[in-house]
């Protein structure tokens, strides 16, 4: 134990040592690029969770290294466009009338200038950042998933038990199964167990996914609201497609007192209100919780570069309390991962459960 | 804001991405994990039971064996003491049968001396008998002849006595 501490602290000195080497370097710039380093943080952030036509690796003497996406966009003229984003050179050019807005209503989108010169937004299937990111763990959790269950096609049940990988996705699995899917829905469990537990490991690969801050990783996926909110659209429609008469009852004619009912039907209000309030807090909160973990991380990166104009020693000192807290919220971020996507899967267990209600009499 | 607005591009490559995992994973994926798990465990639970009720078998065997060892300890020492009553009483018979058989014996040998005494005395009563008369014959004879002869055979014969007395 004493040696891993000495490890870190030794890494941490080494680490401070080659910061203050590339702060001295930067104040060479600074009177140069001063306006330049003044950079707008919330900016910076804003730019990091969102979505992008292409993906940033690094910047290197102020040239950008970045992967180039697929660009597929219908113009006004009913035709269909698929280039590469590096024609837009960042947001620098237009390509074939479509551009990127540097401002306004669709600051960021590619937008397409009709002859009246105003922006339009053309529709867009652009394989950004965020779909190419999502495909990406998408056939990673395929591969992964089904070769454990090629593994479990290959052994009997006599033969072996799985170990390593297998084992755990199996600890995984079993602990949703049985903490969470069957005390939540009950008898019919197995029925929605699929859905439910493709949903948890979908969020967790594309959580994990996400806090890799280097190439396959570092977008902003789960934080994105169009995903949380496709799964959240799931979870409601297999909610309501699957729920009992006992459910609908208890929305439209609920046991309460009946002057709540008859003259105005406050009761049944406040039910269907409470139908998309469910899976639109399952949508704002894993969204937000992302959002948060990835705005923190790099707000907590960017104090390295805001002190940079106090001076060398605020900002070494600053940049060690940086990567300190970087490294901690790090850490809670892979526990939020882990947490969001386990939170979203009970509450949908718990929702469909909802949905499974039998009459009261009807009990056992 | 623009966060909170869902791009519909994304919104398409989202579904059909969920939408294509869900599939396969629900069809080829989950179920078999989760059959095979089920399996595993009704396999798990019925070793259980069969390892249960072979132990309690193996006890009412473990049992079942003290049991006969018990009952053959007890058979065994029954036996031997039975062995030892029959040996103490044949020892016995034979001692009395021994002493029987010797007294028997002293009693002959004790009967065969008296005999073989009593015959000897009586063949000694005759030859001193014998010797007595053939004295006195002797006797007899030297007298007729000579008084001084007589009175010398007298004592010569007296002193041969003597002789054969000393």
């Amino acid at each position: 134990m004493n040696v891993f501490f000495k490890k870190i602290f030794f890494s941490l000195f080494l680490f401070l040592i080659a910061g203050m080497g590339s702060i001295f370097a930067q104040d060479n710039h600074q009177s140069m690029a001063q306006k330049a380093e003044q950079m707008d943080v919330t900016e910076l952030i804003l730019e990091h969770v969102s979505d992008a036509y292409w993906w940033h690796i690094i910047t290197i003497n102020k040239k950008d290294i970045a992967i180039s996406l697929p660009i597929i966009v219908r113009g006004s003229d009913g035709k269909w466009h698929l280039f590469s984003s590096s024609h837009f050179e960042y947001g620098h050019a237009d390509y074939l009338g479509f551009s990127i807005a540097a401002e306004g209503k669709y600051k960021g989108k590619i937008v397409e200038t009709n002859t009246d010169g105003e922006e339009i937004r053309p529709l867009d299937f652009s394989l950004t950042k965020n779909a190419v990111s999502l495909l990406f763990t998408s056939t990673l959790l395929i591969i992964l998933v089904l070769s454990c269950a090629r593994w479990y096609k290959r052994y009997k049940v006599e033969e072996s038990s799985p170990k390593g990988f297998v084992a755990a996705m199996e600890l995984l699995i079993t602990t949703l199964l049985d903490n969470v899917i069957k005390p939540c829905i009950g008898k019919n469990y197995a029925r929605y167990a699929p859905y439910l537990l493709t949903v948890f490991f979908f969020i967790f690969i594309n959580n994990l996914i996400g806090l890799i801050p280097i190439f396959p990783g570092g977008a902003n996926v789960t934080g994105n609201i169009a995903f949380t909110g496709v799964l959240a659209v799931f979870t409601f429609v297999i909610v309501n497609i699957f729920g009992t008469k006992e459910y609908w009852k208890e929305i439209f004619w609920p046991n309460v007192p009946w002057w709540l009912k008859i003259p105005a039907p406050i009761m049944p209000a406040i039910e269907v209100v409470g139908m998309f309030t469910k899976p639109f807090a399952l949508m704002i909160r894993l969204f937000a919780n992302i959002l948060a973990g990835h705005a923190i991380v790099l707000g907590l990166t960017c104090m390295i570069f805001i002190t940079v104009s106090m001076g060398a020693a605020m900002n070494s000192a600053m940049s060690v309390l940086s990567v300190l807290m970087t490294i901690f919220i790090d850490v809670v971020e892979l526990l939020v991962a882990f947490i969001q996507a386990y939170v979203f899967t009970l509450l949908s267990a718990v929702f469909i459960g909802l949905s499974q209600v039998k009459g009261h009499h009807a009990k056992d | 804001m623009n966060l909170l607005q869902p791009d519909p591009g994304l919104l398409f490559w989202m579904l059909i991405a969920f939408g294509i995992v869900f599939f396969v994973l629900a069809k080829w994926g989950f179920p078999v994990i989760l059959k095979m798990v089920d399996e595993r465990k009704a396999f798990i639970d019925k070793s259980l039971l069969a390892a249960k009720e072979a132990n309690e078998r193996l006890e009412n065997i473990k049992e079942e064996g003290e049991k006969i060892l018990s009952q053959a300890r007890a058979e065994q020492l029954r036996l031997l003491s039975e062995a030892k009553l029959l040996r103490e009483k044949i020892v016995e018979e034979a001692k009395t049968q021994a002493s029987l058989e010797g007294g028997k014996l002293l009693k002959k040998a004790n009967e065969d001396i008296q005999n073989a005494k009593n015959a000897a005395l009586s063949e000694i009563r005759a030859e001193v008998a014998v010797l007595s008369v053939q004295i006195a014959e002797k006797v007899m004879r030297q007298k007729l002849d000579n008084h001084a002869q007589q009175t010398a055979m007298i004592d010569r014969l007296l002193d041969e006595m003597n002789i054969h007395k000393s």
